[in-house]
């Protein structure tokens, strides 16, 4: 990022008048807006989306009033929560019942910086992108907590505990599927990542595709990342059937419409973190990052890539029951933790065997490929 | 780890819950997540009724038995007019009887759909539900151009039914049966043997059957223990013994316990294709004739005293009716199927987890109104 | 299976005094009334009996029929695949009752419910308390003399006397 502001005020001289960090600080004011509404828009879409795939697959329509096939739903739901009077119950902690929201926004929402959108569309790209992003999401779990304790509510206090245990216990698979994808690409940073799975016809370098640990691996941080999402068949923080809401059951207003849009945007997310890490990313057919329109085309591979995972979680959501407690801390340790462990062991015994090969060890991958 | 200083958590799972199947109580003590005690404080939804029943005349009481199970009100229905039809006499005509049968089996299918979709709505899938509605609203419209009514019915009269079939309403019944006994097996795929869901139930509280014959518990949940008893082929009564069907008994299905929540569930399905059964054997064998008997306007019972029971979704619901000669009985006493289940819920969910507490409460098929009459 | 004839009569047989009448002949509700000291002894045996093996206890009612009250015990069984029921007779000063909650445990329900509606105590009970009504109610509704309260926990019964239904039932309310 600082390359491109370092372009603009080379070739806008009326930008030297002004203290170059003056420029830093508005260009970052102005791509924060911009993900901003990105993520606002993502998030409203994709809670039409859900409420009329649920429709759908209940034999019935969903929203359908409010604008062509009810798309305008979620503004108006937007705009009735942010009218909604805001109810503070008198046993909560009052400082922390109004961070917790924020927090849990704040921590879904700092990992969209760094996400690759394109090979010359991003935010930010660290060097150490996919830490960031495993770091910044785990703010999620403080913010459930404050959420569940500052309501004074037993009910909300269950939720947020099994919900704290469960996001914390899945940050060991999916770390360590992350390691593998890592260790495949050779790098932290996002875009090292997704270009480090170029390969032929823009499918076959894929990281899912590199050898079987890593399709393994693929389907282990899919189900951790559906499980830090509070996603069914891992929702039971916010059991519907129990605990009426879990940890957001006293909350109201625009509050209450944080938390769930932390969620709705979570699933895109998700979508996105996979994509980057396994399935190459910006990466596809016609997407070359040399030319402009190689880059809008790479964008739209990782839109479609990240749209089709959110799909898969909907339909999860509608189809499965949920988990126990019991049974979802025994399959995170029991199951998923020891796989996820010859995953990376099997991966990296296959590296130092054949090298850096792409596709279950067909394709001879360049030199320099991939830093 | 006695060292460490663990309290008894005191939580109220209220009167107002998602899944408590209607408005009961439960002062839970859960040490974390796992129950000491379920102490379950019932009577919300207390109407009185047994001490309405003795301000009404014997006819009058009819629709208020549609309030005791409003989900399976003819069975209710049924069992009111049996009672006092035993008590007083009286020869219910052959049609009557068939379309009794008919609209108790109708009512037995749309009972157990939500019993089962709720159930597994309680566990989190939330699509089964939708689809069993969708399938009941079907059963609704049926027995809303047969008797007017889409909850409540107040089908039975003392002596016969109220409304005979209307033209082409048999031709219907037939084709929804046709449409719907392969729905049973579509949903099973999507939720029965669906691992999840199976690993859920098929191992929570399981009931012996000795336990659940002490605690009086009846119907489904009794079958669910592996007792094979069911009041339509072991005490008769209307034209049940003509008519050919199966006992669906609990068999510890999927490797689970026996008597578990899951075997009680298989148990309700089961039972739903073994009343399509029954409804076409009735509707072939349906004969003309009148619907309701001759019944004195003035229904004057000879002194004494009947307990009659009939097999209802939820298990069978007895009406003890004592009568002193007067238009009005004199004391009725109703028992119902989901007040024993609902005894056993104190002993039996100690030790479970909250979230087996709500699978057993499911599993039950408790519902209030039965409850607390 | 045994019909109830045979039941009444091994019943004399091995509770000469305690059994008081029976009325089992052409009965639509056959029975016997039983002495009320006995009740335990002899529940005891209709459940253990091998001939007997009343497993299955249906309901527990209380009947107010003027200067007493009747507990009615309504049983089946199971293994034989007969029913049967027992009645006693308590005076209206003083009802109390033996409790059968260690024959069988579906009794501690149903013992609890006919105390709350209808004011019988159940000796031995190991937690007789109100069941269907709050825990602060006065009275006992099932029974004739009942009268209704004038309110409950702040909420009035109101009632108009034109328009109510059976002014024959006037006499219900204070």
């Amino acid at each position: 990022m600082q390359a491109t502001v370092d372009r603009l005020i080379a070739q806008l001289p009326i930008l030297q008048e002004v203290p170059v960090w003056a420029v830093y600080l508005v260009w970052m004011i102005v791509v924060g807006a911009v993900l901003l509404a990105t993520v606002s828009l993502i998030a409203g879409i994709t809670s039409w989306v859900e409420r009329r795939i649920a429709g759908r697959m209940q034999s019935r329509i969903g929203p359908n009033r409010v604008g062509p096939n009810g798309f305008f739903q979620w503004i108006a739901d937007g705009l009735k929560c942010l009218f909604k009077e805001d109810i503070t119950p008198d046993n909560a902690d009052w400082s922390l019942f109004r961070v917790a929201p924020y927090l849990v926004f704040v921590g879904m929402f700092g990992a969209w910086a760094v996400l690759p959108y394109s090979a010359r569309i991003f935010a930010a790209d660290l060097n150490v992108g996919i830490l960031y992003v495993m770091a910044i999401t785990s703010l999620v779990v403080i913010g459930i907590l404050m959420g569940g304790w500052a309501s004074g509510n037993k009910w909300s206090l269950f939720g947020a505990i099994r919900s704290s245990a469960q996001i914390v216990s899945y940050e060991v698979p999916a770390g360590l599927a992350i390691t593998t994808a890592v260790v495949m690409s050779g790098s932290l940073s996002m875009q090292g990542i997704v270009k480090s799975q170029a390969g032929p016809m823009g499918i076959l370098g894929w990281n899912v595709f590199n050898n079987p640990f890593a399709t393994i691996a693929f389907f282990i941080y899919f189900i951790a990342a559906v499980a830090e999402g509070n996603r069914t068949p891992f929702d039971l923080p916010e059991a519907e059937s129990e605990l009426v809401s879990g940890y957001n059951t006293e909350y109201s207003g625009m509050r209450f419409v944080f938390f769930l849009f932390a969620e709705w945007a979570n699933l895109f997310l998700i979508g996105a973190v996979t994509t980057t890490l396994f399935l190459g990313g910006w990466q596809g057919p016609f997407a070359n990052p040399d030319t402009w329109w190689g880059v809008m085309i790479g964008g739209g591979w990782f839109f479609l890539k990240s749209c089709v995972f959110v799909f898969i979680l909907i339909w999860l959501r509608w189809t499965l029951p949920r988990l126990r407690v019991d049974q979802l801390m025994g399959m995170c340790w029991r199951y998923l933790v020891p796989i996820a462990f010859v995953c990376l062991l099997g991966t990296l015994l296959w590296m130092s065997i054949l090298g850096q090969r792409a596709f279950f060890g067909v394709i001879k991958m360049a030199a320099g490929v991939g830093i | 780890m006695s060292a460490l200083n663990t309290d008894i958590w005191t939580l109220n799972m209220g009167p107002q819950h998602p899944s408590t199947h209607g408005v009961i109580r439960f002062l839970l003590k859960t040490d974390g997540e796992i129950i000491e005690d379920a102490d379950p404080d019932i009577g919300f939804l207390h109407r009185g009724l047994e001490k309405i029943a003795e301000l009404l005349p014997y006819a009058g009481f009819m629709p208020y038995t549609d309030r005791l199970d409003y989900l399976a009100a003819v069975n209710m229905n049924w069992g009111w007019a049996l009672s006092v039809e035993r008590l007083a006499d009286i020869e219910v005509p052959l049609r009557a009887e068939y379309l009794r049968v008919i609209a108790a089996e109708l009512n037995r299918i749309s009972s157990h759909q939500i019993a089962v979709g709720s159930l597994a709505s309680d566990m989190g899938a939330f699509t089964p539900f939708v689809h069993a509605i969708r399938d009941r609203e079907m059963i609704n419209d049926l027995f809303e151009s047969l008797c007017g009514s889409r909850l409540t019915f107040n089908y039975c009269r003392i002596g016969g039914v109220s409304h005979d079939a209307p033209e082409g309403w048999i031709e219907r019944l037939s084709d929804y049966l046709d449409y719907y006994e392969p729905m049973v097996d579509v949903f099973n795929d999507l939720i029965t043997n669906n691992k999840i869901f199976v690993e859920r139930l098929k191992k929570v509280a399981p009931i012996s059957a000795q336990k659940a014959i002490s605690y009086g518990l009846v119907g489904p949940n009794l079958r669910g223990s592996g007792v094979k008893f069911d009041l339509r082929k072991d005490d008769p009564y209307g034209i049940y013994p003509e008519l050919e069907f199966d006992v669906p008994v609990g068999l510890g299905y999927h490797e689970g316990e026996l008597g578990s929540c899951f075997d009680k569930y298989m148990v309700r399905i089961e039972e739903i294709r073994e009343s399509i059964k029954i409804i076409r054997q009735c509707i072939e064998r349906i004969p003309e004739g009148e619907i309701v008997a001759k019944v004195p306007r003035n229904l004057k019972p000879p002194e004494g005293e009947i307990y009659c029971r009939t097999e209802a979704p939820r298990g069978e619901v007895g009406f003890y009716v004592v009568s002193n000669g007067s238009p009005k009985p004199e004391r009725v006493k109703i028992r119902t199927g989901s007040f024993a289940a609902m005894s056993t819920i104190r002993d039996l969910a100690r030790g479970w987890m909250i979230a087996d507490l709500v699978a057993i409460i499911g599993g039950f098929d408790v519902i209030a109104p039965e409850l607390d009459r | 299976m045994a019909n109830p004839e045979e039941i009444a009569k091994a019943l004399e047989t091995e509770f000469k005094d305690a059994v008081l009448d029976s009325n089992v002949k052409n009965s639509k509700f056959p029975h016997v009334v039983v002495e009320v000291s006995r009740l335990n002894d002899i529940c005891k045996f209709l459940l253990n009996d091998d001939h007997m093996a009343f497993d299955f206890l249906s309901a527990i009612a209380g009947v107010d029929k003027g200067d007493e009250f009747e507990v009615v015990y309504i049983i089946h069984s199971y293994l034989r695949n007969h029913s049967f029921a027992i009645k006693t007779r308590v005076p209206r000063s003083g009802p109390r009752v033996p409790s059968v909650c260690d024959l069988w445990a579906a009794a501690n329900w149903h013992e609890r419910e006919t105390y709350d509606l209808m004011g019988i105590i159940f000796e031995g009970h190991p937690d007789l308390r109100r069941i269907l009504l709050p825990q602060d109610w006065e009275g006992h509704p099932l029974r004739k003399d009942y009268k209704y309260p004038k309110s409950y926990d702040g909420i009035e019964l109101r009632r108009d006397d034109d328009n109510w239904p059976d002014p024959g039932d006037k006499e219900l309310y204070e």
